[in-house]
Order: C-alpha cells, then structure tokens, then sequence
C-alpha cells in the first residue's frame, strides 16, 4: 500500500523519515489499519495522548508501516473509547492496555482489561499522562492482585519467576505452567521498571530531552539518541551537516556490533560453552575501550545530539578504528567457526524457542528476532536516511525462527556492521558537525525512526510553547517481541528458557518506561 | 577442540590487577569487623537487584566477569539467591513497582550483608528523581553503605566499590550494627 492509495488527506512532515500524518474520524480509523494491514503494513506504535487544551479532547495514535513510509493517524477518543485494532494487529493488545493505564481511555469492544504497566503506583482512576495528573505525588502503595490465566489439569504446576531474576538482567515476572520439564504456557508480566519516563518528558525542553532520551534503553543509547534527534529536527524542520550523519551511523553499527558481540558471548555461554563467553566478552571490551578513548563514552551516551552529534574524529582515528576492524572481522570470523563446527552448542540452538514464519507475520515479530524468522523489515535497506542511503546495506534473515536463526543473523548482521564502519570511515565527509537548532513552532510534529540493534526504534513528538515537550512517545521494538517469546517457549523445556530468552534479548526498561 | 585450544592460548591471559579501595564512596562507615571482612575478601558472594535502572549499569555488572576484571579470579562471585549473597548490588532509581521486591530481596539476605548502590540514579535518583513512579536514590528504601556514581560506572569504578565495601577503611569499632550483625549470625 502506498501513501497515494489512502482516501484521506495526508500531511508529510518535513524530516529524514517518509512519514504522513493525518487525523482521522472513527469509521476511517479501523478501516484505514484494515488496509494497511491487508497489503501487508505493520504496526508500529499505538499510544494515546491528553490534548484536550488544544480542544482535541484524549486521542489514540497509531504508526503504521506502508510501502512508502509511515503513516501516523490520529483519532479523538469518543466518551473515553474508541475502536480497539487489537483484532487487526495482535500487538496492539499491550499497547491499548498500556493506554488504558496511562490515559485512561478504553478500546472498544473491551478485549483484556487487565491492567499492563500499572501496578500499584497510582489508583486505578489517576492517569499520569493526562495533564492534571500531578507528576511529583506518590501514591500509597496499595496491593494488587494480578490474575494470571491458569492452566489445570492432571501434574500441572506453575512455577512463578521474578520480578528478581537469577541472572544480572532487567526485572520482569514470568509465570510458567509446566509438566514436568515442558513448558505448557508462559505468561509475562512487564511493568515494574515504569519510572514515568514519558510524563518526565512534558517537563524538559527539546534540549534537555536528549539526554533522557538516551537513557530509555541504555543497550540502545545510540538509537534513541538519534530517534529522537530525528523527531527534534523533522518538528524544528532543520537538517544535520552531512558529517554529522554519517558519524551518527557509525556510532549506531558501533552499539549494533558491542550488542551481537555481547549476546553471541552469553549465547553460548546459556548452552555451556563458557569460552565463547570468554572470548567474546573480551573483544566487546576491547570494543567499548575504543569507544571510550574515541568518543569519550564506552556505550557512546550523548554522542548524538538535536542538530548533530558532540563528537568528531581526526584521521588518525580513522585510522585506528580501520585496524579495530580487520582484527575484530578476523576473531568473529574464528569464532564463528568453532560455533558452527560445535555439536553440542548446536545440539541446543537448533529447534529451540521456535517462532515460525507464519506465526511471526500474525502477531508482528519484529527487528532481529523477526528477520531470524523470515520478516525481512530492515529500515537500513527499506527506508533508508542519510547516509544508508549511500551505503547499500544487505539485510540479514532466515527462515527457520530458532534460536540457531536467531544465533546466525547476529553473526551476519555483525559482518555487515564491519562492512558497514568501513565504508563510513572511508567515505566520511568533511565539514561541521553540529547545526544550531533553530526555535520550534509550537504544536509541531516530528518523527524519529531508527533501525536498532534490536530492531525499530520509533519516537512520535508534538512540541510546546518556548521549545518545550508537550508529548513524546518513545516506541521499542520490545512491545511486539515480547508477546513473541510467550510463544517460542511452548514444549521447550524449563532449562532451556534462559537460552530462548536471551536469543530474543529484550528490553524491559524500554518497555515498561 | 584443537581450534578452541589454539584461541586459548593466542589469547592468554589478560586480567588486569583491581583499583585500589576509595573510602569517599562510602554513605556510612564501616559496620562490620575485621574478622568478617577477612572472610568477605577471600570468598564474597553477591546478588544483583535491577530496582528500575536503563540496563546501562547492568551491562557494566557483566563486564565485571570479562578476561579484563575476572571478578572471580578475587573470589567473588555473583550468585542466583539473595539467601546466598553477603552483598546486594543495586541498580536504578527505586521505582515504585520495583520498591517491595527491592525490600523483600534485601530482608531475604542473612545478616552480616553489605549493600553497594551503582550508577548516578542508585546514588541519587539521578535524571529520574523522586515521582509518581520512581522512589528516587537506593537507600530511600534500604540502607547502603557504599555508592558508586557514574551513567553507568564503568567496571573498574564498580569493582573499586565492591573492594571498598569489604575494606576497614573508616571503621567504626564495636558499633552496636556490628554487634547486631554478628549476633545475628550466629
């Protein structure tokens, strides 16, 4: 579907991503995702938002990937509801949850309404993203009871896990029903690292939302610092110097390799070949070592900012950084070897935790995961901003859905990323690198949409008076996996859950914001 | 085989030798005797406890067990229990969802325990601060005795603070948190 094909009017916001924005009534809203849906588009993000002073009343939003770009609608909830597109696209069954939790307005017909990112923070009746939710009152805490869908039967038990897991991750809840070793069902439960990231927001100006911005997911600082530049510049409608750019895709396939490096490591290390942990572990630091000494931060926070990047490189950076690659492309080529040529590792990658083809377009899997499962979206080849545009990338997939798949497109997408650094380093343009961001209108819109290590990263802006944030929806690729892993794990056994989980190596804290 | 061996050795061993101790990280002064912290430095065992942190300062906890740091190489070890652990890293500013397990995890540790606060948001809330969803700085909820600041820390910065939480650096002798820890024990 293509954005001339839409019977409605569509505004196109200036900026680096093909993005069309309109409002919507209520009988447009779900045929218009219908469409999309049926030709093939992809949900991105729904979220909902107050702009009830600007006599809008409570909308809901949704980005939704077409041909041609996106497509942002917008529709004003009707008596608090509004036609639900859970039905359309199972994904945005969290995400309307999550608006619920937050905004306070219901799709309709209800589907599941229990709460997702509340839990006991705020009463069920307060809604912190709607403007007269006071920011800085915390709420008594009261208990909360959460009915999990039971699973009965004969040697039917469950085993509850978290929100403190056993390994050094992120806290979330699982709830496992098994017999005997096989997993019948797994249920998650998201939510407890919400900080109020997106009401933080309302009270920074573009500014000084940069920083935050890059602390949504501090494994993806580098894609949400530019996602949400992007949305900064597409709503002040100025352009990065060239230079900037290309530094800043150089800083994102830095973070895209750090990530592969870390999670091939500790893949193998979950099937118990503790020297792949080793040796991987050790060239990730020697990676971020370089990072630190190049661009003063080992994961390159705040590299990238509104207007450019605060970074820049002398040749013999250059250099230096060319060498970091031949070694680095040398040693993952080694390992990649003995990872291939090892039955046991191979033994407990293939067939497990797997999303078929089928089931992965149904539900929306995204991002790496969903490329290991033949959902060739890579907005890298598809959508390409300077300077991808340039750089011809070649995007990696599978089809088998496994956490073999899912082991492989990592080791692809790492020599792609090699590929990719190199080309950047010898073809990076000369120039400045920051240009001053010039003041906002107030009301504009802007859209940021970055291909991160994990997968899409989307952020919706509307700026305020004085270069302020009325409202920013920062969107991870998280929210559509993670229904994902619920499947993947079906008759896997218990043990082999850690392995499942890192191969998908979700984010909570982008999540739960 | 022959391949993994080979790497082995072209690799060697590259661990590097851990900070000294800094006693401006501590919050409060020493509670535990020598005779503990003599135990605590050749065999210490610790549980992670992300309270809502980025998952910044987490991959830095993993950096800790690279060839590089080799925690474990000091005989420290991160372990799956709060029942195992001498020590509670935590991460994050406390967010409101995650205050009560914070808390249970910590009461489910065995006395004598030592608690290390990692990263700006641990230390002071850092760009989250005190609101609806987050409780601000770790010890808002539990007490810490030694904080690490940095967004994240890096690994040398949070193995400094673990080696400072074990050190005598600015006891205070015979405090009744001392006594208390030790009886406690048994």
């Amino acid at each position: 579907m293509r954005v001339e094909d839409f019977e409605i009017e569509l505004e196109r916001l200036a900026g680096a991503a093909p993005v069309w924005r309109a409002v919507v009534k209520a009988a447009e809203w779900r045929r218009l995702c219908q469409q999309v849906h049926a030709k093939g588009g992809r949900l991105v993000a729904c979220w909902g938002s107050d702009e009830r002073q600007q006599g809008r009343g409570l909308v809901v939003n949704a980005a939704l990937v077409i041909r041609s770009g996106l497509v942002w609608l917008t529709l004003t909830a009707d008596n608090d509801t509004y036609p639900g597109i859970a039905d359309i696209f199972p994904a945005a069954n969290r995400m309307q949850r999550a608006i619920g939790d937050l905004l306070g307005i219901h799709p309709d017909p209800a589907g599941d309404t229990r709460p997702w990112l509340r839990h006991a923070a705020w009463p069920e009746h307060d809604y912190p993203l709607r403007k007269d939710f006071d920011a800085h009152t915390p709420h008594p805490a009261a208990s909360q009871v959460y009915p999990f869908v039971t699973v009965e039967g004969d040697g039917v038990h469950e085993i509850p896990v978290g929100p403190v897991h056993a390994g050094v991750i992120e806290p979330g809840h699982f709830r496992f029903s098994v017999l005997g070793e096989r997993i019948l069902r797994l249920e998650e439960r998201l939510g407890y690292t919400h900080k109020g990231v997106e009401k933080l927001f309302e009270s920074l100006t573009l500014e000084e939302g940069a920083r935050l911005a890059g602390r949504i997911s501090g494994d993806s600082t580098v894609a949400y610092a530019w996602a949400y530049a992007m949305a900064t510049e597409s709503a002040t409608g100025i352009t990065p110097p060239d230079r900037a750019m290309w530094l800043r895709a150089l800083l994102l396939e830095r973070e895209r390799i750090a990530n592969h490096l870390g999670d091939l490591g500790a893949l193998g290390n979950d099937a118990g070949l503790a020297f792949g942990l080793a040796q991987f572990s050790r060239l990730k630091e020697d990676w971020l070592r370089s990072s630190a000494d190049l661009f003063g931060h080992r994961y390159l926070m705040d590299c990238i900012v509104p207007g450019g990047v605060g970074i820049d490189m002398d040749e013999r950076a250059i250099v230096r950084l060319l060498t970091e690659l031949d070694v680095l492309a040398k040693a993952v080529a080694d390992l990649r070897i003995i990872y291939d040529d090892h039955a046991g590792l191979q033994d407990r990658f293939i067939n497990a935790g797997c999303v078929s083809p089928e089931l992965a377009v149904r539900l929306g899997l995204c991002g790496l995961a969903g490329r290991a499962s033949a959902q060739a979206w890579d907005l890298r080849a598809q959508f390409p901003t300077a300077p991808y545009d340039q750089l011809d990338v070649n995007m990696a997939t599978h089809r088998n859905g496994d956490v073999a798949a899912r082991v492989t497109v990592r080791f692809d997408e790492t020599h792609e990323a090699l590929r990719l650094c190199r080309l950047i380093l010898q073809g990076l343009p000369g120039g400045c690198v920051l240009s001053g961001l010039a003041t906002c209108p107030d009301g504009a819109h802007g859209v940021g949409w970055v291909e991160g290590w994990r997968g899409e990263v989307f952020i919706a802006l509307e700026a305020g008076p004085d270069n302020r944030i009325r409202r920013l929806h920062p969107h991870d690729p998280s929210w559509q996996n993670w229904p994902l892993l619920e499947h993947a794990v079906l008759d896997n056994i218990v043990p082999d859950f850690p392995l499942i989980n890192k191969s998908f190596n979700l984010s909570y804290s982008g999540h739960d914001l | 085989m022959y391949k993994i061996i080979r790497k082995i050795i072209q690799a060697g061993i590259q661990t590097e030798p851990p900070p000294a101790i800094d006693n401006t990280l501590r919050h409060t002064p020493q509670r535990l005797s020598e005779e503990v912290l003599k135990r605590f430095r050749g065999a210490l065992a610790i549980r992670h406890v992300d309270a809502g942190s980025c998952n910044g300062c987490e991959l830095e906890i993993h950096a800790l067990n690279n060839p590089y740091y080799n925690l474990e190489g000091l005989g420290i070890q991160i372990v799956a229990s709060p029942r195992h652990a001498d020590m509670l890293l935590v991460t994050g500013p406390v967010s409101r969802h995650m205050q009560v397990a914070l808390k249970r995890t910590y009461a489910a540790m065995p006395e004598p325990k030592l608690v290390v606060a990692i990263g700006d948001c641990g230390c002071s809330g850092g760009l989250f601060g005190e609101s609806y969803a987050s409780c601000g700085r770790v010890s808002n909820v539990i007490p810490v005795d030694v904080m690490v600041p940095g967004c994240p820390p890096a690994p040398i910065d949070i193995m400094q603070g673990i080696l400072t939480a074990i050190s005598g650096g600015n006891q205070v002798a015979s405090s009744p948190a001392t006594h208390d820890a030790l009886n406690d024990r048994g």
